[in-house]
């Protein structure tokens, strides 16, 4: 039987349809870091119509942060094209400004912390001023693991692994950056309207 | 046909392919860290085998105390210690804590982890026609994640304070304050850090899964020929990737909460007189986050094994599966539905009556789904050619379990009746029934039917029907009584009701409970005999053992790294045609084209092998209408 079942070569079966599994799996996995955040975001709500519910202004310098991790974004994704075009020196420059970019922005998120503690909202206390250091602090600890993705990344570049043909790491370093990069906006905007 | 030059051909190939998937290594990576899909399903297997045995064990702890109150217990001192009273009686806080610990083993270790894992990893690369999974560096952290989470939890158990104790649920603010009992203290925080690694682990296992099911299925296994187990598998593991994530932010929180000194679901508390600082949490938002998970988690566990069900009763009735779509439908509609009906678990929260009926109305549509699928069994078992397998007769009695236990589902589910239900023995029979005994029957069946495959051997039949037949009456003996037990108001979670004159008419009732669940536990001492007993002495397995016709059976008797030393088999049509009309014999495998079975093609079949012939020697495009 095994023999006859190779025979029908002709019927070439479909291919079923299929992407890149690793790629495919970075999207899972940020299927994965959007649940955590609308856990928080929606926690959050439900916590806040519930009264009780302490009054700040949110730090000013998260208006600059958002500001300098959507420049990171364009640089993030000047430096793709570099790569596309195989203009490996511009690709490197932008590999670093996105990634000094992305230690500015985290330098500014914990300036915003001093800001919050300068005001007396503190980690510990009214929820409403924990969910900021909670929500603040792990989008934070995602923009960490993405930079080490780019220093992987630059790795890769100085050694001259990435070109037009071999495109799949940068393309899945630039996808998690802009995630990372929307994530931020939705929370910055989620933070400013449910005061 | 060019029969004779594609002779030759697959011939070569066997030449070629034989060595290239041999894998040489040393002890360490081919049993330990190894990165086969199949190494890593039994690693699975075996471990939550083990903590399948210990969760059955704490069980019947407890149940000794509810059925024998008055009983000294003295003898259980040696294992025990301390948690054994003066009196010869189960300390009061460590019955909470074998409730709790028998909670969490059995549904995260035993059939989310040893459910999924054992069988999503054996059978997705086997039965799509991938050589692994599409990560196997993954899928080893996965299981040393798992691992190490089961290390943390087996920890909580030998430490003096004991392990968690706040129930599977883990609710605040029981759970999260060390000072209200012994269990909430280090054995908490043992609990909270080995479930942040589990859902580390499903995770990564459930990233795995999908990718393996979308993008590395061999050619021609198109979705609508995927066996009804991938589509179970790949439901479960895309609920775990949504819902899991959002435990895992509620556990963070609640790390918080018992650790850093912040008030997320802590508020307004006094202990002896003096308020805690903790102002303005809420303990509801903890369990609307963890249902939020944790309805989700009941599909999470059953999913598999209907999966697993479906396959076996198909293979073992000789018949196609009845409504194949319908089951794939329906298993997509309880997944959705899951996500939205998670708030029947806090009816008696002081929910706005409005939300509980909504509620109550989602939670009702989901009997939809269950019973297609449950008329789907019954009309495939109907009029087959029935072989009572071992596999086939725990695959039937979950059908059975899955009934019972469901039409409670529809009691409780109503807003009005769990007022007087909640929280009550009966729902205990009702989810143990549902979803504990139902999953764990298609676990066992599972393990009976792949058996061959896994080992290389078959297990032995007759032990097999002693261990289902002692098995099936003694769930029913254990679990039915407590419907009774529960509308008659019984409380679960209690230590004792000795106090209760009118809880005293029950006594004899809860006495053959335990007795039943003593017998039911030592059932299983016959299933594990039968199970090592067979890895190294069973009868040598045939390659096809059941005539099913999924590809895992077209592998060799021991499937080497890469499961197939030549090509991997394509696939013509779907995983079940079994008894087919004119076919010479009762199945037809997968990897068998149209063409070669002009006898039982139907007119659209026909149709195809037309077109196939039409472009004799070339390939058909991809394209062509299908």
């Amino acid at each position: 039987m095994s023999k006859v079942d190779d025979m029908k070569i002709v019927e070439e079966p479909r291919k079923p349809l299929a992407m890149n599994p690793k790629k495919f799996a970075l999207w899972l996995f940020m299927a994965t870091v959007v649940m955590l955040f609308a856990s928080w975001t929606s926690a959050y709500i439900v916590r806040q119509a519930e009264g009780n519910w302490q009054f700040f202004e949110l730090p000013g310098i998260f208006t600059f942060s958002t500001g300098i991790i959507l420049i990171s974004s364009i640089t993030m994704q000047i430096g793709y094209f570099a790569a596309k075009s195989n203009s490996t020196g511009r690709l490197q420059l932008m590999l670093i400004i996105t990634a000094v970019l992305g230690v500015i922005f985290l330098g500014a998120q914990v300036l915003g912390w001093g800001d919050l503690v300068s005001k007396s909202v503190y980690f510990v206390g009214n929820p409403s001023g924990s969910f900021v250091y909670v929500i603040t602090g792990f989008h934070g600890l995602h923009i960490v693991s993405a930079l080490i993705f780019l220093l992987i990344v630059m790795r890769s570049a100085s050694r001259d692994r990435i070109h037009s043909g071999n495109l799949a790491q940068i393309e899945m370093c630039t996808t998690y950056w802009h995630f990372l990069g929307f994530l931020w906006v939705y929370l910055y905007i989620f933070l400013t309207i449910n005061r | 046909m060019a029969t004779a030059d594609i002779k030759v051909h697959t011939d070569a190939h066997h030449d070629d392919h034989e060595h290239d998937h041999e894998h040489h290594g040393n002890f360490w990576t081919n049993y330990i860290f190894c990165q086969d899909h199949k190494v890593i399903a039994k690693q699975f297997l075996i471990t939550g085998m083990a903590w399948a045995l210990i969760g059955g064990i704490l069980s019947v702890i407890f149940r000794l105390q509810l059925g024998f109150p008055e009983a000294s217990l003295e003898w259980l001192r040696p294992i025990l210690g301390g948690w054994i009273t003066p009196e010869g009686k189960i300390d009061s806080e460590f019955y909470l804590a074998l409730v709790t610990m028998h909670g969490t083993i059995m549904v995260f270790f035993v059939l989310t982890a040893g459910l999924s894992g054992t069988f999503s990893n054996f059978l997705i690369p086997l039965q799509v026609g991938a050589r692994d999974m599409a990560s196997g560096f993954m899928n080893m952290l996965s299981y040393w994640f798992f691992f190490l989470s089961s290390a943390f939890m087996f920890t909580s158990l030998f430490i003096s304070t004991g392990p968690a104790g706040g129930g599977w649920t883990v609710y605040p603010p029981l759970s999260a304050l060390p000072q209200a009992i012994q269990g909430s203290g280090l054995g908490m925080t043992l609990w909270l850090i080995s479930m942040a690694l589990f859902i580390v682990s499903t995770l990564l296992g459930g990233i795995n899964y999908i990718t393996t099911i979308i993008n590395m299925r061999t050619q021609g296994m198109s979705f609508t020929r995927m066996p009804l187990t991938i589509w179970a598998f790949f439901f479960t593991a895309v609920i775990g990737l949504l819902s899991f994530p959002v435990l895992f932010g509620a556990a963070l929180l609640l790390i918080f909460d018992r650790s850093f000194g912040t008030s997320f679901f802590l508020s307004d508390i006094y202990i002896a007189g003096e308020a805690l600082p903790h102002v303005g949490g809420s303990p509801i938002l903890f369990q609307h986050l963890f249902w939020f998970l944790g309805h989700p988690e009941v599909y999470i566990v059953l999913l598999p094994a209907l999966g697993i069900t479906s396959e076996i009763i198909a293979t073992n009735s000789r018949k196609p599966i009845f409504g194949y779509k319908a089951m794939v439908g329906s298993m997509l509609f309880i997944a959705i539905l899951s996500f939205v009906v998670w708030a029947h678990h806090m009816f008696v929260t002081g929910m706005n009556p409005f939300l509980g009926s909504i509620f109550t109305l989602l939670t009702l549509i989901i009997a939809v789904p269950s019973a297609v699928k449950i008329f789907n069994y019954v009309t495939t078992l109907w009029q087959g050619n029935l072989r009572f397998t071992s596999g086939m007769l725990f695959s039937i009695g979950l059908v059975s379990f899955f009934l019972t236990g469901g039409i409670t589902g529809l009691f409780l589910g109503n807003s009005a009746v769990d007022i007087q239900l909640h929280d009550t023995y009966f729902v205990v029979a009702h989810f143990h029934l549902v979803m504990g005994s139902a999953s764990f029957f298609g676990m066992i069946a599972g393990i009976y039917h792949w058996f061959p495959k896994f080992f290389g051997r078959m297990m032995d039949e007759r032990l097999g029907g002693i261990h289902f037949w002692l098995t099936f009456v003694g769930v029913y003996m254990v679990f039915f009584p407590m419907h009774y037990i529960g509308i008659a108001g019984f409380p679960r979670r209690y230590y004792s009701w000795t106090n209760f004159e009118a809880f005293s008419s029950f006594t004899d009732l809860n006495m053959l409970v335990s007795i039943a669940a003593i017998i039911t536990l030592g059932a299983q001492f016959i299933f594990l005999f039968n199970f090592f007993y067979s890895i190294w002495r069973g009868r040598l397995a045939p390659p096809n053992p059941w005539g099913a016709t999924t590809l895992e059976w077209t592998t060799p008797r021991h499937p080497q790294h890469g499961n197939w030393p030549g090509e991997i088999p394509a696939v013509y049509r779907w995983a079940y045609d079994y008894s087919k009309p004119g076919a010479k014999e009762d199945y037809i495998p997968q990897t068998i084209p149209y063409s070669e079975t002009p006898e039982s093609n139907l007119p659209h079949e026909n149709e195809l092998v037309k077109l196939e012939m039409g472009n004799s020697g070339a390939i058909v495009a991809g394209d062509k209408k299908h």
